[in-house]
């Protein structure tokens, strides 16, 4: 499918394609954040072009202060942080999701790009490979 | 790019979400629970109507029939297709987006 | 074509287990290569050995050993999501193998198609 990969020249005949990790739940009450957070992390050593979007309820992951440790469950609110030093810079957050729950960019743990339904539509259509959970 | 949707539109949104994402002209394959939204008849048969103008719905046909229904009960313009027309529409699709 | 197949859920609890192998069944007797399925989540529990169903039901975890025994597909199953539920080298089935999560991304840049069945 050479129409949906880019080649790059600096790697030879590396394929680099477009993912995308999509958040729709909120964390704690299932497992899927932490371990879609997982899979971001381990993407990131393979020159991917990868895109992380928070949509839905997948907002409620980046909320400031959260204290999973009240209930004695793993904080992984703060490896959010961590993503940027392993080079992934793609994280998209959807503005009406956060609209629609009374947040906004200052209520996230980390900054993100705020774009509308519209924009997430166009980007999640360029995708070669989603991962959803 | 092919949307894959497995919940009730009764019970969650996904199906919601999905319709709100996808470009006009994708694929949209209604599976697993989802295909209780391909019904005429029901709280949400008017929006499904709807979309089955603006994308390409398809039904998986053996999830109807495990659950008692039958094509004859479609919305219009929702195509029935088996796990092989399912297949198809993967490769057909540019890539596959679950909504789960 | 070449597909990559991700199974989020156990077996049983969820459909999505059937769902994915009823979809890799119908790829693979079309012709279509499926280069890997990948058990993440509690779609690990695909692969344990003691799943016993009662006998006039599928047998979900032999189901998915005698596929990859008539056709070249690697089921994988994460060992970080395997280890946090107790699935490790020493209950899974035949056919089974544990993997890192990077076996995961491999096999979407190899594929043509990714396919994700879950919750």
């Amino acid at each position: 499918m050479t129409d949906l990969t880019e080649t790059d020249p600096a790697a030879g005949e590396q394929v680099v394609k477009r993912f995308m990790y999509v958040n729709r739940k909120a964390p704690h009450g299932t497992v899927y954040a932490l371990e879609v957070l997982e899979m971001v992390l381990i993407s990131a050593m393979f020159e991917q072009d990868v895109h992380v979007a928070f949509l839905d309820d997948g907002v409620f992951q980046l909320k400031k202060n959260q204290d999973p440790g009240r209930l004695e469950m793993k904080d992984f609110s703060k490896t959010y942080r961590a993503l940027e030093g392993y080079g992934i810079e793609k994280i998209y957050v959807e503005q009406e999701s956060l609209d629609d729950r009374g947040l906004a960019a200052a209520d996230l743990v980390i900054p993100v790009e705020v774009i509308g339904r519209a924009a997430m539509t166009e980007l999640m259509a360029e995708m070669d490979v989603v991962l959803s959970a | 790019m092919l949307h894959l949707v497995n919940k009730s539109p009764f019970e969650r949104k996904n199906l919601d979400a999905c319709l709100k994402h996808a470009k006009p002209g994708s694929a949209i394959l209604l599976y697993e629970d989802a295909v209780y939204a391909a019904l005429t008849g029901t709280a949400v048969t008017d929006t499904m109507t709807g979309a089955a103008g603006t994308f390409a719905v398809h039904v998986l046909e053996p999830d109807l029939a495990a659950r008692g229904l039958g094509t004859d009960r479609l919305i219009a313009g929702v195509r029935p297709v088996d796990y092989g027309g399912f297949v198809d529409l993967t490769e057909k699709a540019s890539s596959v987006q679950a909504w789960l | 074509m070449k597909y990559a197949i991700v199974v989020n859920e156990g077996p049983y609890n969820h459909q999505a287990a059937d769902s994915a192998y009823q979809f890799v069944k119908h790829a693979l007797d079309k012709g279509h290569q499926v280069l890997r399925v990948f058990f993440y989540y509690d779609g690990v529990f695909n692969g344990s050995r003691f799943v016993a169903p009662q006998s006039d039901d599928r047998h979900i975890v032999k189901r998915w050993a005698g596929l990859a025994e008539q056709h070249p597909v690697d089921l994988a199953i994460c060992v970080a999501a395997g280890l946090r539920r107790g699935i490790t080298e020493e209950v899974i089935a035949p056919g089974f193998r544990i993997t890192g999560l990077g076996q995961l991304i491999e096999s979407c840049i190899d594929a043509d198609r990714t396919v994700v069945f879950g919750d």
